[in-house]
């Protein structure tokens, strides 16, 4: 494989974008469609080529290719290098990243078909492809905090792609603001880092941590740091506020962010930087519990929730948060894994919530039903997408949740309760949102989130090919993206044994794929699984439990959970308003005004009053001078004679 | 009998320059300053002739430093009384107390 090929993964995107943002926008606004096909045609070469580098790298000796850095800057002793690490980590995420975003532009012609941005909506939705892809090529911390940056731009220019609304300009900014939190750890981190070894690059801290040079509280300090942007990002507790408002972008943006490259980008960093955490109990520790206490915390609020798009943004903090359970208790591979499966199916099934407002033109649960028979293709996929998020054998959730929970059994038990609770929940909001949406009666719906194809607003219909068919694949893939670790072979790549524990040494395609039918543990979760499925048709399609009555039993738990834990609440009006605005900021304007402002003012007021008083010695008196002058020589003279 | 030295020379000096002195300080009248600060002139070149002769009496610096005090002062007399001929056409007054514009 030439070298030049993972340079070209990100720069095919990147020039994308500039070729619509300075050339197509200004000079062809006429033809729209030129720049999707632009986006298309670049990240689907990004995507052949990114698979190529996968074979690549799967065939390399230690999964791991040398590619030459290029000089960047010299400054000092300090020498900055820009180069790619292609490692079996960057493999996984450049493909995961390419595929999904190139499903999503196919999606995106037939869902922002004629809308007044559409070329402003393919140029952002390159730079963000080519920000993530930056990011998991960048073999250098410094530059992988310039692309992490890139992302949260590119998030903030797309969730905020309505801009005329007020409410999505407000969620992009806190999208911007929240995730910004993090990176303030994520920088500190950097700075530690640097300070304590000098250098920037991932590789030699790999050599540092692995060489015992960075050890102790530096290292917890520095994973910790590493880990609080990665919550920024990925929405871990208590920065995840900022997700379930990010759905007010075009939902093929939502679809992106949460499947591939925003929230991905977090638990990237934290297998990126792996080893620093690995040399750490503390920190792991962390990384587990936010993990698992943020798996269940946002899948109970999932319940609740009546805008389909909501159910889905806990569902992904739910499922982000079991990543990073994966990561904290397992291994990179565990946690990767169930980005790479998970990357499919909330892919799909945020398409499938898209094709949902296409046709019936809302969000609201509530003013659909009946759906499957209008949109039969929608449907299966979105089924399908769900089994895959329950965790349902074979389906790809079911192998990379069960990793999670395997490991997180051996290494501690309330992270594993924690777990196996959030799997029913997780199946039970998942199958409400399908039972509300698609079984029952149709209950009206209402005016699509966006204009311009208001020729069919009659009546629920399918959507076009061009959103079907990228649905399709990834329903595919939704099925059968767990089978990569069947024998263990996504582990292998990441230099660990077998996913399975005990049935890690020879596993044959078939053992594998029965094998843990055969195992209590995995038999358990597809149970509990299983009976969420069944909770949600009883109460949704049989009615044999009402919605209602529990909802008006437990009120204050429901209002609770429907308030979203009132974070919202406490972010906006104890941090905010009341710490922040009438408390800190006061202090720091009364600060301003008065001891900044004070000393300045003071300094010009004391100068002008002090010429003021010095002033009336001029009296316009020549005697008076010659007087003063007489004083001052005959007092000289006596101190000459005094002193001298 | 009275031998003149130096000291004598110096204390007519000091005396003639602290008179002129008082005088500038205190007149009202601005041709009284005038001849005061001619009387101070006097006194310095005393001074400066006394030095020269005891100290140095083989070189006339001191003299000659004398008679240029001279020259400038009949020159400085002569613009200084213009000066205030000039003021008092303006301010019919030749009171000090007047001559205050200079002022804040």
């Amino acid at each position: 494989m030439p070298t030049q090929v993972p340079w070209l993964i990100f720069l095919l995107p990147f020039a994308s974008f500039l070729l619509i943002g300075l050339v197509l926008r200004p000079f062809l606004p006429k033809y729209p469609k030129v720049g999707g096909y632009v986006t298309i045609g670049a990240v689907g070469i990004s995507c052949a080529l990114a698979l190529w580098v996968m074979s690549a790298v799967i065939a390399a000796p230690e999964h791991m290719l040398m590619i030459d850095d290029i000089q960047w800057a010299v400054i000092g002793n300090l020498n900055i290098h820009l180069g790619v690490m292609v490692d079996s980590l960057t493999a996984v995420m450049v493909v995961v990243v390419t595929f999904v975003s190139l499903m999503v532009q196919i999606y995106s012609q037939g869902y922002m078909k004629g809308d007044p941005g559409y070329l402003r909506y393919y140029a952002f939705m390159s730079l963000f492809t080519a920000c993530m892809l930056g990011l998991v090529l960048a073999n250098n911390i410094l530059f992988m905090f310039i692309f992490w940056e890139g992302v949260g731009l590119g998030s903030y220019l797309l969730i905020g792609f309505w801009f005329h609304k007020p409410s999505a300009a407000n969620a992009a900014k806190k999208a911007f603001i929240v995730t910004r939190l993090g990176d303030f750890g994520f920088l500190a981190a950097i700075l530690i880092l640097f300070a304590n070894t000098g250098t920037f690059d991932a590789e030699e801290l790999y050599k540092l941590v692995a060489a015992g040079t960075l050890t102790g509280s530096t290292l917890t300090w520095v994973a910790v740091g590493i880990f609080a942007g990665a919550a920024g990002k990925s929405a871990q507790f208590p920065l995840h506020v900022w997700l379930p408002d990010a759905m007010e972008g075009p939902t093929p943006v939502s679809s992106l962010i949460h499947a591939a490259t925003m929230v991905a980008a977090g638990v990237f960093l934290v297998a990126r930087f792996y080893p620093l955490f690995a040399h750490s109990v503390e920190a792991m520790l962390v990384v587990a519990v936010i993990g698992a206490f943020t798996a269940i915390f946002a899948a109970s609020m999932g319940l609740v929730m009546n805008d389909i798009k909501r159910v889905l943004a806990y569902s992904t903090i739910s499922q982000l948060g079991y990543m990073m359970l994966g990561l904290g208790v397992g291994g990179v591979a565990i946690g990767i894994f169930h980005l790479f499966t998970h990357a499919f199916f909330k892919c799909l099934l945020f398409l499938g919530a898209g094709s949902v407002n296409h046709g019936s033109g809302t969000f609201d649960m509530r003013l659909m039903g009946g759906l499957r028979k209008a949109m039969p293709w929608t449907y299966i996929t979105f089924v399908i997408g769900s089994l895959s998020l329950a965790g349902i054998w074979p389906l790809a959730g079911f192998w990379s949740k069960d990793e999670i929970l395997v490991s997180a059994f051996s290494n501690n038990p309330v992270l594993f309760t924690l777990a196996i609770i959030t799997v029913f929940m997780t199946a039970f909001y998942m199958f409400r949102a399908v039972f509300m949406t698609f079984h029952g009666d149709y209950k009206g719906g209402a005016e699509p989130e966006h204009g311009g194809h208001d020729e069919h607003s009659h009546g629920p219909h399918e959507s076009p090919l061009v959103m079907v068919f990228p649905m399709v694949v990834l329903a595919l893939l939704a099925i059968c993206a767990g089978w990569v670790n069947v024998t263990g072979g996504f582990s292998a790549l990441f230099g660990h044994g077998g996913g399975h524990g005990e049935a890690a040494a020879e596993v044959n395609l078939v053992t594998g794929f029965f094998g843990p039918l055969s195992h209590p543990l995995p038999l358990i979760s597809l149970l509990v699984a299983l009976a969420g499925i069944f909770l949600a048709w009883a109460m949704y399609i049989k009615k044999w439990i009402s919605a209602e009555k529990i909802g008006s039993m437990f009120k204050p738990i429901h209002t609770l959970l429907s308030r979203k834990y009132f974070m919202d609440e406490l972010y906006e009006n104890v941090i905010v308003k009341t710490i922040l605005y009438n408390g800190i900021f006061k202090v720091m304007a009364m600060f301003d005004a008065d001891v900044v402002d004070g000393t300045v003012n003071g300094t010009a007021n004391g100068a002008a009053g002090a010429g003021g008083m010095l002033r009336k010695l001029q009296t316009g008196q020549t005697q008076l001078y010659v007087l003063t002058i007489a004083i001052g020589v005959v007092a000289i003279a006596v101190c000459v004679f005094i002193f001298g | 009998m009275l031998t003149l030295g130096l000291v004598h020379f110096l204390i007519l000096s000091a005396v003639l320059f602290v008179i002129g002195l008082f005088g500038v300080i205190t007149q009202r009248n601005v041709i009284k300053v005038i001849m005061c600060l001619e009387i101070m002139l006097n006194a310095v070149n005393i001074a400066l002739i006394a030095f020269s002769q005891y100290i140095v009496p083989t070189a006339l610096t001191g003299q000659v430093f004398a008679l240029f005090v001279m020259v400038v002062a009949a020159a400085e007399v002569a613009v200084g009384i213009a000066i205030i001929f000039s003021i008092y056409r303006s301010r019919e007054s030749v009171d000090m107390e007047n001559f205050n514009i200079l002022k804040w």
